[in-house]
């Protein structure tokens, strides 16, 4: 059986295509977010990440303290 | 740990403060724009600072009655505590108005003479620097009860101070620092937007309660370093 070449071509085409669709990175909801609106979020998630690491250390220091005020 | 509702609650408040803070709707003004955001931490070490200071006299007032020791190391950490949030105010203060005080023309430097002559500054830095000498004088006196009792005695002074250098003075001298006009803060029709006040007071709260907390760890770890002295 004989293809003809455009009918070929066309098909290699089509292939290729959805192969590059589905090659361009897909946009998950967390990559749209804190790409968004300036990347607004990557600055409070930096803030969190400093305020969490505040807080941790405060937890940790209260612990400290209760397990000296227990002996 | 000792486990308190309210630092959880600071934790929370805070968290808050910094997502709604950052995201949340402000009002467009000239020069200010998106800076008016620091409203919800540069005036909030400030209010953190006033509360933590007002404490600190009340626990002053009741050593003075009490001649309790305990009460003078609750004074003096609050007051500490007080400091820092004070200069945190100061440093937020600083780089907020370079930015909007500043003129943009110049080298910043050039505008330090202005700035710095802000009836506002001069008064915040006056009660920070009494309060300095608050801790100065403490550490002069070696004898423990006569270092409470003139140390309670001058927070008392140094609370009476506190408010006139930095609410009423501004406020009778020419300042470009907002908040002088009728009664800035508190007034919850004109002063401060709808959309700012329900971030604004969850804020003032969230930061007090991290202060108050900086405080108390700092007292227990000093109770059980002068155990002898009280018990």
């Amino acid at each position: 059986m004989k293809i003809a070449p455009g009918l070929a071509s066309l098909t290699l085409t089509f292939f290729l295509m959805i192969v590059t669709a589905s090659a361009q990175p897909t946009r998950t909801p967390m990559a749209d977010l804190m790409r968004s609106e300036g990347r607004i979020y990557v600055v409070i998630a930096v803030i969190l990440a400093i305020l969490g690491g505040l807080l941790l250390y405060l937890v940790r220091l209260d612990r400290k303290i209760s397990k000296l005020e227990k002996e | 740990m000792k486990k308190s509702w309210w630092k959880i609650l600071s934790a929370v408040l805070l968290v808050y403060t910094v997502v709604a803070g950052l995201l949340g709707p402000v009002p467009t003004l000239p020069l200010l724009q998106e800076t008016i955001r620091n409203l919800y931490f540069h005036v909030c070490m400030w209010f953190a600072m006033m509360i933590l200071f007002t404490v600190s006299v009340v626990y002053a007032i009741k050593y003075l009655r009490s001649l309790d020791l305990r009460h003078d190391i609750y004074a003096r950490n609050f007051a500490v505590t007080a400091m820092v949030m004070g200069l945190l105010g100061y440093a937020t203060g600083t780089i907020w108005a370079s930015y909007t005080w500043a003129d943009p023309n110049k080298p910043l430097i050039n505008s330090f003479s202005t700035i710095a002559r802000d009836p506002k500054l001069i008064g915040a830095a006056i009660s920070l620097l009494v309060y300095g000498a608050y801790l100065i004088l403490r550490d002069a006196i070696p004898d423990i009860d006569k270092r409470a009792r003139i140390s309670a005695v001058y927070n008392i002074f140094a609370y009476a101070i506190l408010f006139p250098a930095i609410w009423i003075l501004p406020r009778i001298l020419p300042s470009l620092h907002p908040g002088n006009d009728g009664n800035p803060a508190l007034d919850v029709k004109n002063d401060i937007s709808a959309s700012m006040r329900i971030v604004f007071y969850p804020a003032v709260i969230g930061w007090t309660l991290l202060g108050v907390w900086i405080t108390t760890l700092k007292i227990r770890m000093q109770l059980l370093t002068d155990k002898k002295l009280i018990a």
